[in-house]
Formats: structure tokens, sequence, C-alpha cells
């Protein structure tokens, strides 16, 4: 083994482990999706809430930067203590962080849709719920979709460490390659795929950004 | 007969800001009129706005009542009220993420109309707008600022609302745009019979569309009246700024009424006169026409120098050759509204006559150049001062 060299190793590592590196992969993407999913649910609804009650709006904005400034490893262990070792604590922790780019985001793209086009649709005779999936929503659409692909990058960063707490995942396989003598391999084998699936969300939630962007829109940029 | 219904009253309205010290509308009363095209004018901060949006409760009313149709917005439900009241604002308004096509007929979408009858709306609509039908699938960022709302008053007409609202909507185009738009409002309101208020801060604009105007300031109600009234007889100092020092010159002129200028002796035959009678008194007054009128000086036609020298040996008396076909102007007429009348006939007068038929004046074109002089010179000591260039 000591005889190849580091990528010959990192192949070997591929060819014989490949079936469980794939299924790490897929173990990481679901813990952060989920994570991200949650933060959805719950982001989304408080962003288009607080961004019609301006005062609200600072200070809920606030409360969730304010979870962003724990270091990842510090509020993971604080959700352990609550919720023991496993995968569970892993999602808590990403929903935690998932919650400020999603609200954020989505206050934003909803305080900056255009009052005049906001106030015509309600004298034009719009319920709320219509101004809101109508004209609200799709005009902050890509502002919103911005959040989730800050916050799924986040995500996929935070899963890696949540093997510690022993929710698996790709991060389990550069842990194990740090504790190895002469692991470098085995934490390329790791870090080389999260490093892939965080560029990958990036470049797929910035295309889906570009297609849920408004025609009308685009042409006025 | 049933009492007519006006489209929208006010009643002792007020509207009181929180936070705000003074009331932003205080008690106005008046009413529109269906079909009047109603102008809303003032200064920023006048209350006009605020006074508008009342009307589909986009602003809620502190005090007093707004009717529409006789019944009071309070006891409709605003999002429908909203649907069946035209809405144009400033800037359009048009929703950027949605093709004209989908704007045009977003109101009647919303009221669920079924999807045949959508399509055609659109196309009725763009050509109302007078624009092409192929802007139909066009973005409104892809449209001039005159396109855009040129849509976004044919938007306010789609679901054949007869009450329609607009707020400053040609503020921010340019004057050549905004004419051909006030044209265009014009035209619909006129074919179409709607309501129209319409908010501004233009006189000019104010004066050229509206039949009926409503001054406010501070929140309070200065002046209701015609576009001529409020010219010819401004409330105070506010409106006649608001109108304008040139402005209000020349409606001085056009205040002209037909007894000012007329000439009280006209020269005129007793109608049972005989033609030798008549000859020589056109001698005398070196006319070709004569008035007849009976002994109660009422004006019965007149006689021509034409006539009687075709029919003089046969006919004897004035009656005989009396042509009756004859148009008469009354002494309070104003003389604008007669002006191109008196012009373009073949006579070169027009007798004025009371309201029994007596004859009381004549105005000759003639006394019609003294009017054009002083409407273009203003007062004399202009023309002095050009005939003075003219002499150096």
């Amino acid at each position: 083994m000591s005889r190849l060299s580091l990528w010959q190793q990192f192949i070997y590592y591929y060819v014989h482990n490949g079936s469980y590196v794939l299924e790490q992969f897929n173990r990481t993407f679901l813990i952060s999706i989920y994570g991200v999913l949650f933060a959805a649910i719950i982001g989304i609804p408080v962003g288009i809430f607080i961004s019609r009650n301006g005062h609200l709006g600072d200070f809920v904005v606030e409360i969730a930067n304010f979870i962003q400034t724990i270091p990842s490893l510090a509020l993971l262990s604080i959700v352990m203590i609550g919720l023991g070792l496993g995968v569970m604590t892993v999602i808590v922790t990403v929903t935690l962080y998932s919650l400020l780019p999603i609200i954020k985001n989505t206050y934003t793209g909803m305080s900056n849709v255009n009052k005049n086009v906001i106030d015509s649709g309600k004298g034009m005779g719009m319920t709320k719920l219509q101004l809101l999936y109508m004209v609200r929503l799709p005009l902050s659409m890509s502002v919103i979709i911005a959040g989730l692909k800050n916050a799924l990058v986040i995500a996929i960063g935070i899963t890696s460490i949540g093997s510690f707490v022993g929710a698996g995942g790709l991060g389990d396989i550069i842990i194990r390659g740090t504790n190895a003598t002469n692991g470098s391999a085995i934490i390329l084998a790791g870090a080389l795929p999260t490093a892939l699936m965080a560029i990958l969300a990036d470049v797929i939630l910035n295309f889906l950004q570009k297609i849920l962007q408004p025609k009308g829109l685009k042409k006025a940029n | 007969m049933v009492e007519k219904v006006p489209a929208v009253e006010f009643r002792d309205v007020s509207k009181i800001y929180p936070k705000m010290k003074n009331a932003a509308v205080k008690h106005i009363s008046f009413k529109i009129e269906k079909g009047d095209f109603c102008c809303l004018i003032g200064t920023s901060g006048s209350g006009k706005t605020t006074l508008m949006r009342m009307i589909n409760r986009m602003n809620s009313v502190t005090k007093g009542e707004v009717l529409v149709d006789g019944k009071n917005v309070k006891s409709f439900n605003p999002v429908n009220l909203r649907r069946h009241i035209g809405y144009v604002i400033q800037n359009n308004g048009l929703m950027p993420h949605m093709t004209i096509r989908e704007n045009i007929i977003l109101v009647p979408k919303l009221l669920k109309w079924p999807k045949d009858k959508l399509a055609g709306e659109a196309q009725k609509l763009i050509k109302m707008a007078e624009l092409p039908e192929s802007y139909l699938d066009r973005y409104p960022t892809e449209l001039s600022g005159g396109q855009q709302q040129r849509i976004g008053v044919v938007r306010a007409l789609a679901a054949n609302q007869n009450l329609i609202l607009m707020d400053e909507p040609f503020g921010a185009l340019d004057p050549i745009t905004r004419e051909s738009l006030q044209n265009l409002i014009q035209n619909l309101q006129v074919r179409l019979g709607k309501t129209i208020v319409f908010v501004t801060h233009d006189m000019d604009e104010a004066l050229k569309l509206a039949t009926k105007v409503v001054v406010l300031h501070d929140g309070q109600l200065i002046q209701v009246g015609t576009p001529d009234q409020i010219l010819h007889h401004p409330a105070n100092d506010y409106v006649k700024s608001l109108i304008g020092e040139e402005r209000l010159s020349e409606a001085k002129y056009e205040t002209v009424k037909v007894k000012n200028v007329m000439l009280t002796n006209p020269t005129k035959i007793d109608l049972g006169a005989s033609l030798t009678d008549a000859l020589t008194m056109m001698k005398e007054h070196r006319v070709d026409t004569l008035l007849v009128v009976d002994n109660g000086d009422h004006l019965k036609g007149y006689i021509s120098i034409d006539d009687l020298q075709r029919n003089y040996p046969k006919a004897s008396s004035v009656s005989d050759i009396l042509i009756t076909k004859l148009g008469t102007v009354g002494p309070e007429e104003y003389l604008r509204d007669n002006f191109s009348r008196i012009m373009s006939r073949n006579k070169s007068y027009i007798p004025v006559t009371d309201s029994d038929k007596k004859l009381v004046g004549i105005v000759t074109r003639a006394s019609l150049v003294n009017v054009v002089y002083e409407k273009i010179w203003g007062d004399k000591s202009r023309l002095q001062n050009t005939s003075e260039k003219e002499a150096k």
C-alpha cells in the first residue's frame, strides 16, 4: 500500500469502497437537504410575515444573526445535550443555521417589491393571498432562491462536522482519515466529494434562480 | 321619476391619519354625477389623492360617508368593490413579471371570466389603447413609458368598470406623450360614457379634460365647478394662482359677451315701409341690407339690395321681398361661442335679439376686429411700443 502514490491510494480507495462513499454522499446530501427544507418551511413564512411589520422584521433578523455567530461545533454540542447523538441533532443544527439566510432573503425580497406594483394590485381588487402568490412571491422568488442557495452551502459544511455526533456521512470518512497513520488519501476521499457537493449545490441553485427570475425582469437588467 | 343617483358622493368626509395633528381631509361634501370627468386638483399635500383613494377603500374614512352608486363604501366587500372600480396610478403599476396580455386581463381573471372571453378581451383592449396586437406578448419593460401607461389606462376598463380612478396617471410623461394620452382618455370617456375621477396638479390638464373641477387646498374643499366657472369665477387667490396669470387674462377675453361689442343702432326699417323708402335708407346709410322690424321693434327678417333691384317695379312694400331666414344671437351669449358662426356667415353681420325677439343691436365683422385686436395686443401701450419701434 505504502508504495502507491497519494492519488493511486485515493483511486484504490474508491475502487474498493465506491458504494460506501456513494452511500455516505447520499447521507450527507439528505441531511443537508432536510435541514434546509425544515428551515425553509419555517423561514419563508416568517420572512413573509415580518416583511409586513418593519420593527418585528429587524428583531427577528437580529435573532437569526445571533444564532449564526455561534460557532457550528459549539451549537452542535449544545443541541446534542438536548437531543443526544444521532442524525436528528445534525438536522436541527443545520435548520438553525439555515434560518438566517432564508429569513433575511425572504424579508429583503418581499420588502423590495415595488410599492407601486403592490398598490395597483391591491387597487385592482386582489385579495391578500392573491397579492402574495401572484405578485409578491414571483417578484421576490430569485432573492429567496439565493437565500436557499446560501443555506444549502452552509448546511453541507455543517453536516460534515455532524459526523462528530454520530450522524455519519462523508464526514465519517474524513475523520477516519485523520485518525489513520498516513491517512491523506482517505481524508481526500471524504473531503473532495464534500467540496464537490457544495459546488454543485451552488451551480444548480444558481441555474434555478435564473429560471425562476421572472422573464419581464430579466430584460430590464 | 327615479331620482338620479350620483356615481360618487362625499358627505362631510374627514380623514385623520394617526400620529398626524392635522386632518388630511376636512369636512368635504360634493357629488360626482354619472358620466362626469371629475378632476381633483391641488398642490401636493392638499388631500386630493387621499380623497380619491377613499372611493375604492384604499384609504379608510375617518368621519362622514363616501357613497358609490348611492351605497356607503363601507357596506361593500373592499376586494369586490375594487374589482368593479378601475384604478390607474402614476408609473402605471403594471406587473413587471406578466406579459401585456396577462396584465390587461388581470381583473377579468380575478373575476373568473371564462377563458375564451378573456382572449377576445385582450385583443379588443389593445386596439383601444391604439397599440399593435403583437405587443400583447411583450413584457412591460419592453414598452416605452407612454405605451405602458396606455396599457395601464385600458387595463382599468377591462372589466367594464363604470367608475375609474386615476391618480396623476400622466404625471411622469413628457408633454407630447401626455397630450396623446389625454386625447386617448378623453375619447374613451366620451365614447364609453365612463365616470372618471382624476387626480392631478396640472391645471391645464384639468381644464382640458374635466367636466367638473374640484379644487382642494390643505385638505379643504375650495371650489367645485365646471372648468368655465373655475376659470371665470375663481373662488380665491389660491385658485387664481393654480390657474395662472396668463390663462386668467386670456379667460377675461373669453368672457366678452355679445352685448359688449354689439352696435346698438342698426339700420332697420319698418315692415310696412315702401321699397322707395328702403332704397333711400340704404343710400343714406351706405349699406346693402336692411333689418326689418314691426312696430314693436321685433325682428322679422331682412331685405337686400339684390332682391330690391330684381323686384323693384313689381313689389312695392318691404314685406313683399322680406327674407325671414336669419340667424340671431342673444345679448347675454358669450362672444367666443359665436365667434366662428359670425365669421363664417356670408353676411357681414349678425343681428342681436333679446328673449322677446326684439332687435337690440347688431354685431358686424368689423366690431370683432376690436376684440381680436385687444386679445392679441393686450393693452394699447404694447401697440404703441411696437409702432415706435417700427417708426425707428
